[in-house]
């Protein structure tokens, strides 16, 4: 059981946030759904980058798999939502099994590249395969059920889901594999020799990672009636990754601030200048040279400089 | 496909896997040494094009002095980056390094979007070498024959460069044990600082000499990195023969593809980096990292 | 001796020319205290390697209680019933010394698949009386790079005790440890070894500590096995001697 604050907390973030239609505009309800779609996004990818310690470039693979089964299934196959999002996360998860089992023959830089490589394959297939997914075009005109077509409905489904899958992830992260996967992280020949397959585990770790990665997928391409093949594209994952690595990698909850702080303040900076990428540019940059930790490590770092202050 | 297809298709590849090597070999010297894959690569090569369409097209300079301007100013742009920026970063972990230069590509490709604006350009080619040369039975276009010197010949003196030179020993030996170069006198930040500026420069005259063939469009970054990220990992992480193989590879795969599965030209690439890396893991011609 | 309970035959190593390890045998009975000695490069590391699945031999037969080791890769060596500390420290230096162990209990009990129950909470008391026997219990709370040498040594040891091991290979156990420190670490392996009945294989340099509890001793030179019987005889051993004697002074 998490700490009782952070229970506490939690629950206080959920009531704001379903208060949230009734006092805020559309605007906001509409950007509030997009954060909680790349929360969950950036949570399931730090499953393999801040727990296992494995950097993954193709991300987005499995967020796609998830928005174009999930959007195919729904629209050119009519079948009930109840059906179509367990399918088309089930779908992202085998596809990121059988991808993870060739990844984690590799380590560091040649596991990202073939990570990679297999996300560019995804985006190849979803460009190629026009009469299935749409290619340039972009798959459109999702059938969402009557009861989410409102976008207020719409935002409740993607908070209970959200909810739901933050709350999963948080079980997984703390049981007794997560605790694995960072001692295979932190030392993987130490790990090796306490009898634990550490292949296999990362192996595990890719696949949950992947199975999260396409429930937000699904979610995401709902939400826009449509999905497209930039959200296969390399530059999609390379965006979830810097969410994660804003947030903080080594905490749990650094990649939640990592996505809502990395997303509103794109849509902040989307409003004055078309300069973005100059301000994400810069933000790296102080995140590299001052930041390793991400916010959350800023803030322990306030934290210990308090403390070491106080004592003085 | 009758021979004179034949030969000049396996020609277009050739030319274009020599001018992929020229990029690639940039890419993969920095790696080699610093250990650092720079993603910024793709944007120094946007800028060599960029350059000398400025300096031939805007200033009417010859193509030669274009192709200098570009490696000059990548030189002059990487040194800025290595000894301002990067250098506080060797040693901290892989993906700080990775992040870092991925925030040069954005401020780069902003600064790309403020210096030439969001229009396509072209370069012509160069007087001398914009003909061809007949050989019976094949016409073959002076330029890329052009490319099937250069490449090569940038591939024998980075050789010779590396494994005979005194700097080159200096060079493999950072590759293998920096702290020991160090304690053995070397001046290590020196080397890492050439080391980087060189390969940038690869990537400026890649690109200049690219700058013929290709059309100047924001996102030609983008497209390079990722054509560079395969050819140095079919090749082998670190090794310069390697990334001759796997630009050749490269070069190959995607001129015959074009011509013979035109729908699956984008993939094709992806594909070979795939049933490569399924058959030898490290790469054709590279070995397991060992910390 | 009976079934010998580590049998090795024939062991050879090379790297790029380089012999490493060179024909070498031993038996090892069970509940058998044996060192194994040699100057530096002797290639006691390589053998400790080549024994737990780190390194596969050219050449050779490992076998543990029966079964044959060679091929099979060191998690698996783990769960047979060996277990091993590392001349280098091969700790979590960034986890707290408790996880460092509690990692270790929830990997015997094939634990690392559960992905419900919290991790923190398993073998709380397995983790703490692991603790208490290397004399860590107070620390537990601290992170582990942060130890004394010797007591992250202390922890080797407790995470190689944490798998359960019926064979323990020590590279090292006290390798730069004061005198004070050397003769408690000491002390402490015997009482365990003791009281849960394991064998124990170890390299050490610290010709006091040897002689003090070793049973048997084998002596390795340039990846050869020169010597091996009981202290006394191998005291005494012309070849050793000269090997020793020649290069180092103690004896």
């Amino acid at each position: 059981m998490p700490e009782r604050r952070y229970l506490i907390a939690s629950a206080v973030v959920v009531l704001l946030l379903a208060l949230l239609p009734l006092g805020g505009s559309r605007y906001a309800v509409d950007v509030a759904t997009e954060v909680l779609i790349y929360v969950l996004f950036a949570l399931s990818l730090n499953v393999l980058i801040g727990f296992t310690g494995n950097v993954s470039f193709g991300h987005a693979a499995y967020f796609a798999i998830g928005g174009y089964a999930c959007a195919i299934l729904l629209t050119t196959y009519g079948w009930p939502l109840l059906f179509a999002l367990p399918a088309a996360v089930v779908l992202a998860g085998m596809v990121a099994a059988v991808v993870g089992y060739f990844c984690v023959r590799l380590t560091q830089i040649y596991f990202a590249m073939l990570t990679l490589a297999f996300a560019m394959l995804v985006w190849g297939i979803a460009f190629k395969w026009k009469e299935v997914t749409g290619g340039d075009d972009g798959f459109t005109g999702i059938k969402l059920p009557a009861m989410l077509a409102h976008h207020t409905s719409y935002f409740y489904f993607t908070l209970a889901v959200v909810a739901a899958g933050i709350a999963a992830l948080w079980v997984i992260c703390h049981s007794a594999f997560g605790l694995t996967l960072i001692a295979v992280r932190e030392n993987s020949v130490r790990t090796g020799f306490i009898g634990v397959d550490t292949r296999r585990m990362r192996w595990a770790a890719f696949t949950v990672a992947g199975t999260f990665g396409g429930l937000a997928g699904a979610l995401f391409g709902m939400y826009h009636r449509g999905m497209y093949i930039e959200n296969a594209y390399w530059t999609e994952s390379a965006q979830v990754l810097i969410m994660v690595l804003l947030g903080g990698i080594y905490s749990f909850v650094g990649p939640i601030i990592g996505a809502a702080v990395l997303y509103l303040l794109q849509v902040f900076t989307n409003q004055y200048t078309t300069y973005w990428p100059t301000v994400l540019g810069l933000i790296l940059l102080v995140i590299v040279l001052a930041l390793p930790d991400g916010l959350i490590g800023l803030v322990a770092r306030v934290r210990a400089y308090r403390k070491a202050w106080q004592r003085t | 496909m009758t021979l004179t297809m034949f030969t000049l298709n396996a020609f277009y590849g050739l030319a274009l896997a020599m001018n992929m090597f020229i990029i690639a070999s940039g890419l993969n010297l920095i790696f080699g040494v610093l250990r650092i894959i720079n993603f910024a690569h793709g944007m120094f090569y946007m800028f060599g094009a960029y350059v000398t369409f400025t300096v031939t097209k805007s200033w009417g300079a010859p193509f030669f002095v274009g192709v200098l301007a570009s490696a000059a100013s990548l030189a002059v742009i990487a040194l800025v980056i290595e000894r301002l920026m990067l250098k506080h970063l060797y040693g901290k972990e892989h993906l700080m390094q990775l992040l870092f230069t991925f925030a040069i590509v954005l401020l780069m490709s902003d600064a790309a979007k403020m210096i030439w604006g969001t229009d396509q350009y072209s370069v012509g080619y160069p007087p001398g070498l914009g003909g061809a040369v007949n050989l019976g039975f094949v016409v073959l276009p002076q330029y890329q024959l052009f490319l099937c010197v250069v490449g090569p010949l940038i591939a024998i003196v980075m050789w010779l460069l590396v494994d005979r030179t005194r700097w080159g020993r200096i060079v493999r030996a950072a590759t293998q044990d920096r702290e020991m170069l160090a304690a053995l006198g070397v001046n290590v930040p020196m080397v890492y600082a050439a080391v980087f500026t060189i390969g940038s420069a690869l990537a400026g005259v890649g690109g200049a000499l690219a700058a013929p063939r290709v059309a100047l469009v924001p996102g030609m970054d983008a497209t390079i990195i990722n054509e560079c990220f395969i050819i140095v990992i079919i090749g082998g992480l670190g090794n310069l023969w390697g990334s001759f193989l796997g630009a050749l590879a490269f070069g190959l795969v995607v001129q015959f593809g074009t011509v013979l599965a035109p729908n699956w030209q984008d993939v094709l690439p992806y594909l070979l980096m795939l049933v490569v890396l399924i058959i030898r893991p490290w790469g054709l011609l590279g070995r397991p990292e060992t910390n | 001796m009976l079934r010998p309970m580590l049998r090795i035959g024939g062991l050879w190593k090379a790297f790029a020319g380089f012999v490493a390890t060179r024909d070498v045998s031993l038996d090892l009975a069970a509940g058998e205290t044996h060192a194994v000695i040699g100057p530096n490069g002797a290639g006691k590391t390589t053998f400790f390697n080549l024994i737990t699945g780190h390194l596969r031999p050219d050449r050779g037969s490992v076998s543990f209680e029966g079964r044959d080791l060679v091929g099979l890769p060191p998690q698996k060596i783990v769960r047979l019933g060996i277990a091993r500390s590392f001349q280098r420290i091969n700790i979590y230096p960034r986890l707290s010394v408790f996880e460092n162990v509690q990692v270790a209990l929830i990997a015997h009990e094939r634990q690392q698949w559960n992905l419900f129950r919290p991790g923190r909470s398993l073998h709380r008391e397995g983790t703490l009386e692991l603790l208490e026997l290397v004399g860590l219990a107070r620390e537990a709370a601290e992170t582990a790079g942060e130890l004394s040498y010797g007591k992250q040594k202390q922890l080797e040891l407790a995470i190689a005790l944490a798998s359960q091991p019926r064979l323990l290979l020590l590279d090292e156990p006290t390798a730069g440890m004061s005198p004070q420190e050397t003769a408690e670490t000491i002390a402490s392996v015997r009482d365990i070894v003791k009281a849960r009945g394991l064998t124990l294989l170890f390299t050490e340099h610290d010709m006091a500590v040897v002689f003090g509890i070793a049973e048997r001793i084998s002596v390795l030179h340039h990846g050869v096995i020169i010597a091996s019987g009981r202290p006394d005889a191998v005291r005494n051993d012309p070849e050793v001697r000269r090997v020793y004697l020649g290069e180092h002074g103690h004896g």
